[in-house]
Order: structure tokens, then C-alpha cells, then sequence
């Protein structure tokens, strides 16, 4: 029996669900590098993505095929004519008619949840809105568990806190693992008031300066130019938090650092160089993590 | 006491609705449906002195007896509502309202991105929970908390 017929919201899983799935994962990870497997031959993704993505999308793309099963994409010509035609309802009715499984990405909080309920066929959530991208923070618990540790973690996360929801996720779920959150970020991109009142766990806002010492993981986040009134003030706040090897002198040997990707600013080059840079591993550890939740909802 | 409080004529048969906290008595009824469309007769009063609650309104509805699951509804906005089943002028039956965990149609969600603000084939629907003595609702689909649920009754 399949832990879960779809997956929605990182809310819906308990601990020991994420724990199934990140060891799950550990499992694939042969496969994600390339051994042949066929362990979904015959079946079919729908991938819908209503918005664009590129690594989501692909990394679906190719967790699916490793595992000797197919993919159906829709263009984004196709997402939007549908989207101005028929019914999110409709289009989800007729293409689990088509497939064994569904992946949506779609603009509207919320639609996941409404796209499983009819859908035939499993639905797996790649981001609504500003709401849930569950897939996200499972690759990034897996990384955590695999490059740190997620027991007695100390992680400071950084940047765009207030309109992030990986950020959101994440730090929901690391409450589950009672991890040292601290949070550094602008003023204007705190983190929100009325969500930190729901959270139980040990969180507090930091400078990095204070925290970088002792932290095991660094989570940078994109500060979007979008956010801010003009370009002088996004200029002037994105490069106060842009990190660089001369702050990561004080670090702890094993620092990790990773981002959500795609990086513009806030990650200067020369910290790839670094032993502390995870953040392609990152990209990659989303393959093992999604052949777990596909076979999860599609093999019986 | 009863004497006392009996502001309106006696009914002979139908729902009385008392205890609704001072000034809820209209959004009482647009929850249950009822409006200048329907047929069963209604009297309200509102602000009556209550030992228990201040001030209090009450709602009558004539002829009619309401489900009790459609009337636990209401405790979203009334939850120390007492509910009166009248049969021949007497009581038939007394119970508090009980606030459902689950709530369809009654709310719409203030997140203007949310799915169920758009053109699909769904009745909104939230998880209803009481939190700092407040009755507060959660979309089902979205997630967004309401605090101030009395200003999203459709
Ligand atoms: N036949 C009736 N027609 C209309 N209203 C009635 C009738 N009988 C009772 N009521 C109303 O129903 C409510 C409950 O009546 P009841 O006699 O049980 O009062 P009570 O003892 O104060 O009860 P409670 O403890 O619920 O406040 C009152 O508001 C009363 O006016
Ligand atoms: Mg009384
Ligand atoms: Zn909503």
C-alpha cells in the first residue's frame, strides 16, 4: 500500500512519511546516475505545467525516463489556450484519462488540491502559487540528511523569507526535526508575523555575522529586484546579502550552502569553488527524491 | 425568567433560535438561507438583555424545523447559540450548537489567487476551529486563515 495517493502539501505527511521517502530516495539514487532500471515501464506522466519551470519540470522529466517510463508535456502555448478555454477541472478530468500520474504547476493556490480531486489517477503538486511545493522541500531535507545531518541541526536561512515558499515549507518541516532555525533576511522580507505565531520550534532572527560560526547549513534564497520600490534600494539590500568566500571565513569546516536555484546575484561565482557549495548537488538530489514519490503513487 | 423574556407571540410550531450573540441575528439567517425570498415567517429580535450573555438576539422561524446540521452552521458566528424545536407552544427539544470541523459555502476565500475564487466547479470549503476563544476558518484548498470570518459569509 502506497503511503499517499497524491501528494499536495508538505503538511500532509508526517515525520516518519518524510523519513520513508528520504530513505526511499537513497534507493534510486543508483538509478538517477544512470543504471537502467524499469521499475515504471509502460506507464505515462503528465507533466502540466501551467507556469514555467525548467528544472522541476526536467528533473520530473528525467526521473520518469530512468525509470523506463514516458512522458507527456504540454507546451505552454497549450497550458494557456487551455487555461483561457476549459475548466482546470475539465482539463485534469481528461487528461487522467491519459495517464497514470500527474504533476501540475499552475499560478492559482490551491489547484493542486482541486486537480486531485479530479483527477482519476495520482496528483503530485510542482507548485500553486504562492502555496505548496512539497517535492522542493522533500530534495531539500534530502540533501540536509545526506550533506549535514538532520538531527540537531543548526541552519540559518537567508534572503527572501517573506515571499518564499520554499523557504515556508522548509523551515515547517525542520521544525519536525527540532533544527536551530535562525532567520536573516532584510526588514522588509521578514519572514511573516502571522505564520511564525503557528510554528512551534526554536527560531530566531540572526545577522549571518553572528551566526556563520556555528551554523551546519546556509539556505540562500533569491531577493527578486520585484520587491523593492527602485532599483537603488533592491541594489543596495541584495548586495548586503550576497555571500561571498571573505564571510565564510569564519565558517565551520563542514558548512554547507545551498539554494533553491535559479541563483542570479546573491551567490558570487568564486563560492562555487568551495567545499561548502551544494547547491548542484542539491539540483541533482531532486531526481532520486521524485523517482521516490513517482514510484511511490504509481507502483503498487 | 421565560415570561420575561417572551418579546415576540408564541409559535405554535417551529425553530427558536436563542442566545445568538447581540447583533448576529441577520447573518444568522443569511447562513441558513433565509431571506426576502423565502416563505416561512420570520421575527427577530435583537439586543435583548440576557444575564448570561449581556445582550442577546433570537431568531423565530415559523413552521419550520431546521436540520440540526444546517443549524450547527451558524455557531461559526453564534457559538453559544441555543437551539429551540417548538411543537404545539412547548419545547420539544433544547441543544447548543456545535461547530462543525468542516464548513461548505457559507465563507468565500479573501486570497484572490485562490482556485476557488475562479471559474471552476467547486463550493468552497474550510476547516472551522476555535483559536484564542475566536471561531477562525482555514481554506480547504488554499490554506488561508480567516480571523474575522463574520466579513466573508456570502
Ligand atoms: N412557543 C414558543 N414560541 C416562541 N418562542 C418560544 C416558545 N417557547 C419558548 N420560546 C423561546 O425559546 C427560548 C427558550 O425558552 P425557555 O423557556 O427554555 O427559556 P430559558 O429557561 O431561559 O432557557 P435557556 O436556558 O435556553 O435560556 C426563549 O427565548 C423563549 O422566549
Ligand atoms: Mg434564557
Ligand atoms: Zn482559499
Amino acid at each position: 500500500m502506497a503511503r499517499f495517493r497524491h501528494l499536495i502539501s508538505i503538511d500532509d505527511l508526517s515525520k516518519d512519511d518524510i523519513v520513508y521517502i528520504l530513505d526511499k530516495a537513497e534507493e534510486f539514487e543508483e538509478i538517477a546516475r544512470g543504471k537502467k532500471s524499469n521499475i515504471l515501464d509502460g506507464k505515462i506522466l503528465a507533466n502540466l505545467f501551467f507556469e514555467p519551470s525548467t528544472r522541476t519540470r526536467m528533473s520530473f522529466e528525467v526521473a520518469m525516463k530512468r525509470l523506463g517510463g514516458d512522458v507527456l508535456n504540454m507546451t505552454a502555448q497549450e497550458a494557456s489556450s487551455i487555461a483561457k478555454g476549459e475548466t482546470l477541472a475539465d482539463t485534469i478530468r481528461v487528461v487522467s484519462k491519459y495517464a497514470d500520474a500527474i504533476v501540475i504547476r499552475h499560478p492559482l493556490e490551491g489547484s493542486a488540491r482541486l486537480a486531485a480531486e479530479f483527477s482519476e489517477v495520482p496528483v503530485i503538486n510542482a507548485g500553486d502559487g504562492a502555496g505548496q511545493h512539497p517535492t522542493q522541500t522533500l530534495l531539500d531535507l534530502y540533501t540536509i540528511r545526506k550533506e549535514s545531518r538532520l538531527e540537531g541541526l543548526k541552519i540559518a536561512l537567508l534572503g527572501d523569507l517573506k515571499y518564499s515558499r520554499t523557504v515556508h515549507s522548509l523551515i515547517k518541516a525542520l521544525t519536525l526535526f527540532n533544527a536551530k532555525i535562525y532567520l536573516i533576511s532584510p526588514e522588509s522580507l521578514r519572514l511573516p508575523e502571522e505564520f511564525l505565531e503557528e510554528l512551534e520550534g526554536d527560531i530566531e532572527i540572526a545577522n549571518l555575522e553572528d551566526v556563520i560560526g556555528e551554523i551546519d547549513v546556509l539556505y540562500v534564497t533569491r531577493i527578486q529586484k520585484e520587491r523593492f520600490p527602485d532599483e537603488e534600494e533592491y541594489r543596495k539590500v541584495a548586495g548586503s546579502y550576497k555571500i561571498t568566500p571573505k564571510i565564510l571565513k569564519d565558517a565551520k569546516e563542514d558548512l554547507i550552502i545551498m539554494h533553491p536555484l535559479p541563483r542570479v546575484d546573491e551567490i558570487d561565482p568564486a563560492v562555487d569553488r568551495t567545499k561548502h557549495a551544494k547547491y548542484f548537488d542539491q539540483a541533482f538530489y531532486g531526481v532520486p527524491v521524485r523517482m521516490a514519490i513517482l514510484t511511490e503513487v504509481m507502483v503498487d | 425568567m421565560a415570561e420575561k423574556e417572551l418579546v415576540i407571540s408564541k409559535i405554535k410550531e417551529g425553530t427558536v433560535i436563542d442566545h445568538i450573540n447581540a447583533g448576529k441575528a441577520l447573518l444568522v439567517l443569511r447562513i441558513l438561507g433565509i431571506g426576502p425570498g423565502s416563505k416561512e415567517t420570520v421575527s427577530m429580535v435583537m439586543n435583548v438583555p440576557s444575564e448570561k450573555m449581556g445582550k442577546k438576539d433570537i431568531v423565530k422561524v415559523e413552521g419550520k424545523f431546521i436540520g440540526e446540521e444546517e443549524l450547527n452552521k451558524i455557531a461559526l458566528i453564534a457559538p453559544k447559540a441555543t437551539i429551540n424545536l417548538i411543537k404545539d407552544y412547548d419545547i420539544q427539544k433544547k441543544f447548543k450548537v456545535t461547530l462543525p470541523e468542516m464548513i461548505e459555502g457559507i465563507l468565500s476565500c479573501p486570497n484572490r489567487n485562490c482556485i476557488t475564487n475562479s471559474r471552476e466547479p467547486i463550493i468552497p470549503r474550510f476547516y472551522v476551529f476555535v483559536e484564542n476563544d475566536r471561531v477562525v476558518a482555514k481554506c480547504y484548498y488554499c490554506g488561508r486563515k480567516i480571523k474575522d470570518v463574520d466579513k466573508y459569509i456570502v
